[in-house]
């Protein structure tokens, strides 16, 4: 279970909310609304005010690499830092296995853990990222359009391999653009308003009249 | 031992050659007169001047005086290597990583030969400690300067690769220590050149002013090796200190890439 007390990002308004255990919830709102941010704040790859707990720890309490073992962050474009996903994955006995089984679940030939990074298509280096993501079991998933480069057959892959997640406990934040897919994967949403980039955006942001135009809300939960 | 000492009429002379600049750039319509007349005089200038300033410290042959040459020479490097970076830190930061990191190698490496190897009486004499410890810091500048620049322009263009390692919960020192391993290899590169070329391509500079002033080949010689040694030492140190403060620099202690603190690329 995640949640978010007051935490203040950009010109959004303090966001509170909370994300049990086995739910999704789905981030929305137009380019530049700030969903990437949210989502690099949870994982304290951006500094911003607020609290964040994760099953009771919270987050300026926990040292920062222990924190993103509890909430994963994936970014939309993942980098490598190696020649081939072999080296940059964990090779444990325990871990290849797990690797294998999540790369077979996301219909990933075995094969493509040897060859160059530089040579994967995006969507396989993308469900790449997502195995690489999932294997020391994070509680909290903050996933940042990890569909954005695949067809609907592996987008479903993706989604089944979330809801596994789910069922195993998991708390699954996503940021979607596809309608049909926060329909299908959305126990809750959060609905980011479109910010000003305007350069005078930081006083408009201020400027009460504009606030609650520009406001974040927290839809019911629809279960 | 024979020295020839030069009069002014002979470096009248040595300026004549200046004509020959002069002629290409007229000839070519380089429109560079008046750049090479202006950087003429102001290198003849400034030889002059710390010529003469050399002397009176020497004359003096007190530590205060010594100190406060040695201070300038350190400040003067750790401006030239915030002025070679094309990513500058914001603040003052930049400044204090090079021009701290060369006082700490400069003060080491020149008393480590001073003290240690040379060990004149008083060991402060200005005519060894000032020109050691300009050799130290003009290679150590080279060797911190590439080293900082190299980390934050590869920090930069792999900064998805050192965040997807932070995320996974990597602390900042191993997320990033393939740019820092790069860093550090590129900042040692001229030196080990220097080594390698020195003696076949290049006499290196001391040593051809050691054999000029009349001292014999093999004792000039000698000393360059000692230098050589130094000189990398010292570059190796400074190289290692700037790059992990150049880390730190650039993350922050909750383990975040802040590329944030650094302005954005020069044109």
């Amino acid at each position: 279970m995640i949640r978010i007390d007051k935490l203040k990002i950009a010109n959004l308004p303090a966001l509170s909310f909370e994300v049990g255990d086995g739910e999704c919830m789905v981030i929305e709102g137009p380019s530049g609304s700030g969903k990437t941010r949210l989502a690099r704040a949870l994982a304290d790859l951006e500094p911003a005010q607020g609290h964040i707990f994760v099953n009771g720890a919270e987050r300026l309490e926990t040292p920062a690499p222990a924190w993103r073992h509890f909430v994963r962050y994936l970014s939309a474009e993942p980098g490598w830092w190696t020649d081939t996903p072999r080296e940059g994955l964990p090779m444990d006995p325990k871990s290849e296995a797990q690797v294998l089984r999540l790369m077979a679940s996301l219909n990933l030939e075995p094969q493509l853990l040897d060859k160059p990074v530089s040579v994967l298509s995006t969507g396989e280096r993308q469900r790449l990222a997502l195995v690489r993501a999932l294997i020391d079991d994070p509680p909290v998933l903050v996933l940042d359009e990890p569909t954005s480069a695949l067809d609907q057959r592996n987008t479903a892959l993706v989604e089944e391999v979330l809801r596994y997640q789910l069922i195993n406990g998991r708390s699954v934040l996503l940021i979607s653009h596809d309608r049909d897919q926060v329909a299908r994967m959305a126990d809750l949403r959060l609905q980011l308003a479109p910010v000003d980039e305007t350069p005078d955006s930081a006083s408009k942001a201020t400027s009460p009249i504009l606030s609650d135009t520009k406001t974040s809300q927290l839809s019911t939960p629809q279960k | 031992m024979t020295y020839v000492p030069l009069d002014i009429t002979d470096l009248v002379v040595a300026a004549s050659l200046m004509l020959i600049n002069g002629l290409v750039s007229w000839a070519f319509a380089l429109k560079l007169e008046r750049t090479l007349f202006i950087n003429s005089v102001r290198m003849a200038l400034q030889l002059a001047m710390i010529g003469f300033v050399l002397k009176w410290i020497f004359a003096q042959t007190s530590p205060v005086w010594t100190a406060g040459l040695a201070t300038i020479m350190i400040l003067v490097a750790g401006y030239e290597i915030v002025s070679r970076l094309s990513r500058r830190p914001k603040g003052l930061s930049a400044y204090l990583l090079g021009s701290g990191t060369l006082f700490l190698v400069g003060t080491l490496g020149t008393g480590f030969a001073v003290l240690g190897i040379i060990g004149p009486d008083p060991w402060y004499q200005p005519r060894y400690v000032l020109p050691i410890l300009g050799m130290v810091l003009g290679n150590a500048m080279t060797g911190i300067a590439l080293t900082t620049s190299t980390l934050f322009e590869s920090a930069n263009r792999d900064r998805t690769a050192i965040e997807a390692r932070l995320s996974l919960g990597a602390n900042r020192f191993s997320a990033m220590g393939e740019t820092l391993r790069l860093s550090l290899r590129t900042g040692l590169m001229p030196i080990l050149n220097a080594m390698a070329a020195s003696g076949i391509v290049s006499l290196p500079g001391m040593m051809t002013g050691q054999i000029l002033a009349g001292l014999d080949p093999i004792e000039a010689t000698k000393y360059q090796i000692m230098i050589m040694f130094l000189i990398a030492g010292a570059t190796a140190l400074g190289v290692v200190i700037a790059g992990y403060a150049g880390v730190l620099l650039i993350t922050d202690n909750r383990h975040r890439l802040r590329l944030d603190r650094l302005h954005p690329a020069k044109a």
